[in-house]
């Protein structure tokens, strides 16, 4: 913890925009091509050591964030600074080398390891790539360890994916993630394919995974209890874009986005039921390839204003590294106290 | 590990220990008889063609003109050292089919390996790469297969010139299209899954991806193609021989010996009909065979 002030990762507004060919046919009946904003100027920032989660609903951009940051895929504008250095606008070969520490854990332990490679050249691959191993009884050893950490063993070597388990591949998904000792792992919804007995079981790795090799995660999710359970700060994403971040216990206890109050109280309350107030959304996710103007929440949204359809929230500080984008924040506040104090009694 | 391991256990998946998804097809395509009894005859066809000086009666090309359209051995005037009996020049047939099957086989495997090779490079590039490369690939694979196979070729002929190079040459010029489109299909597809862009994520080359990743991933169909179109090229340069632009005498070819008949084929049955068995048997033995390969292989035929 050297650095408090100078987070791991820093995102200044990226967007990543997914553009269609402009054919001949569109050229000459003059249709633009369609155009997807999957992720609209977003900034957040993740300190070293520190869980931040990422939820939101499916479609919502949040892989496709999470992949733009590794710059899997090309953001379309914005940077990401690692470390200080502009992830954006590394050259391929320096940006070989930043992969190696930078890392990310896929959703689906099916399709994320290659079924005709053995499990000693799926983990091993990171070392080869980089140069990390000196010898092949070198590479072997630290891929046995690394594999002993993700609660595996030397005798699973030389088996292929098929021969796994959902859970034992995706330990070894982490295993290849983590074998190269990166500083920062995207998980991209790395338990939501799994079973709930084996959820909690990659989750318990993952954490401890963070405490022994000091890692950052950027943990993206669409599931709040496992958000909630292991994540230090909390961003909510809505089409693209972040409409409130801050610490988690302030988010998730005391959510002042109609959006996030909506998710909150769509989780099932085990303490008190009956008493739960459940704030319901009517319609679907609006396309993205037709967003709606002004705040993007604005069609779903209970506390919706003709002011909302217009102009685009700017985030604004509630409390302390707590942001919300709504322009009914200080009405919401009304709304949200009776709810807590009825929570209360 | 504090974490309780429920899950982490070997488990034994169907399969058992050590077994690839690609043997567990073979063993499939091991088990259909039919596949099986076509893969000996073509395995025959392959013995006769490497072995062909020792287990050939005769000399392919010693005329001998006493020995004029002579029948085969079980007619009036056969003789069982000429078993299939001789051509217009008095070669004994059984054993220019015998050295014939060197060229169908060997012009064969080598147009597929060449066309294989490219293709496999070419759709591997169109595939992973897209954009003006795909274009430039694909465009040039529709030019391609607008032409009626058979007279691109007789065309390259004609400017090439006969023989064995410029014959391998002239069907691999446009063969090389059906590995590339089939490879091109599959790189599309699997260039998207989680380990590539895995492999991409962990800093590997594109090179890389494509040998390691891909390739491996993609190859069954490409076998199976590969293996039907030796067949379809077999009969191509056959056809070729037939036309007299393959081959050059006096070196024995099926296509060739097929035309030599013609001219006898009311009076001297025997001379063009044993050739074209011939073709006709390792056709179909390699057609039956890939057939077997596709259904083992492609997870579309398997329950």
């Amino acid at each position: 913890m050297t650095s408090l002030t100078n987070p791991l990762v820093q995102v200044e507004n990226l967007s990543k925009v997914y553009e269609g060919r402009r054919s001949l046919a569109n050229r000459l009946t003059g249709v633009e091509p369609f155009s997807v904003r999957a992720v609209n100027d977003v900034s957040f920032h993740v300190d070293r050591g520190e869980i931040l989660g990422l939820i939101g609903e499916s479609g919502c951009g949040k892989s496709t964030l999470g992949r733009a940051v590794l710059r899997l895929h090309e953001p379309t504008a914005g940077r990401v600074l690692f470390d200080g250095t502009d992830v954006t606008a590394l050259s391929a070969g320096a940006l070989k080398d930043m992969r190696r520490r930078m890392q990310i854990v896929f959703q689906d332990p099916y399709a994320s390891l290659n079924p005709r490679s053995t499990v000693a050249d799926i983990v091993g691959l990171p070392l080869r790539l980089h140069g990390l191993a000196a010898s092949r009884s070198e590479m072997r050893d630290q891929v046995v360890g690394i594999l002993e950490k993700v609660g595996l063993n030397a005798a699973h070597l030389d088996r292929y994916p098929h021969q796994f388990s959902g859970g034992q591949r995706q330990r070894i998904g982490i295993a290849r993630a983590l074998i190269s000792h990166p500083e920062f792992i995207v998980c991209d919804e790395p338990v939501s394919a799994l079973d709930v007995s084996i959820q909690a079981q990659i989750i318990q790795l993952l954490l401890e995974l963070k405490d022994e090799m000091g890692l950052t995660y950027l943990f993206i999710s669409h599931d709040i209890s496992v958000i909630g359970y292991l994540s230090n700060r909390v961003a909510v994403m809505y089409l693209g874009e972040i409409v409130e971040m801050g610490p988690a216990s302030d988010v998730l206890a005391r959510p002042r986005h109609p959006y996030t109050q909506s998710l909150m109280s769509a989780v099932p309350d085990v303490d008190a039921p009956g008493h739960h107030q459940r704030v319901r959304l009517t319609g679907d996710l609006p396309s993205p390839l037709d967003p709606p103007p002004g705040c993007k929440f604005h069609t779903r949204c209970p506390l919706a204003t003709d002011a909302c359809k217009h102009a685009a929230p700017v985030p604004e500080e509630v409390s302390p590294g707590h942001r919300v984008a709504c322009h009914r924040l200080h009405e919401n506040l009304s709304v949200l106290e009776t709810a807590s104090r009825a929570e209360g009694c | 590990m504090t974490v309780a391991d429920i899950d982490a256990g070997p488990v034994a998946v169907a399969s058992g220990a050590g077994q690839t998804i690609f043997r567990r097809n073979l063993a499939r395509f091991a088990a259909n008889r039919l596949a099986m009894a076509s893969v000996a005859v073509v395995f025959l066809f392959v013995l006769l063609a490497i072995f062909a000086p020792w287990i050939a009666p005769h000399d392919p090309n010693e005329t001998d003109l006493f020995r004029r359209l002579q029948p085969p051995a079980w007619q009036a005037g056969g003789e069982w050292s000429y078993l299939l009996g001789c051509d217009a020049l008095g070669r004994d047939i059984l054993s220019r089919i015998i050295y014939g099957s060197r060229i169908s086989i060997f012009i064969g495997a080598a147009v597929i390996f060449v066309a294989t090779t490219v293709g496999i490079a070419a759709g591997l590039a169109a595939g992973y790469f897209r954009g003006w490369v795909d274009v430039t690939i694909s465009r040039l694979v529709d030019i391609l297969l607008s032409f009626p196979y058979l007279i691109f070729a007789i065309g390259l002929m004609a400017m090439m010139g006969p023989g064995l190079v410029n014959i391998i040459l002239a069907l691999a010029y446009k063969e090389w299209v059906i590995p590339c489109r089939v490879v091109r299909g599959e790189t599309l597809a699997t260039r998207e899954l989680e380990y590539v862009e895995a492999a991409r994520a962990l800093g590997a080359s594109s090179a890389h991806i494509m040998a390691r990743e891909i390739l491996p991933n993609i190859l069954s169909p490409v076998i199976v193609v590969s293996t039907i179109r030796i067949a379809h090229v077999i009969i191509l340069e056959a056809s070729l021989s037939f036309l007299g632009l393959g081959v050059q005498p006096p070196t024995a070819s099926w296509g060739s010996m097929v035309a030599d008949g013609r001219a006898f084929i009311l009076g001297a049955w025997w001379v063009s009909t044993f050739p074209g068995l011939a073709i006709l048997l390792l056709v179909l033995a390699i057609n039956v065979a890939s057939q077997g390969l596709r259904d083992a292989f492609d997870p579309r035929f398997q329950e």
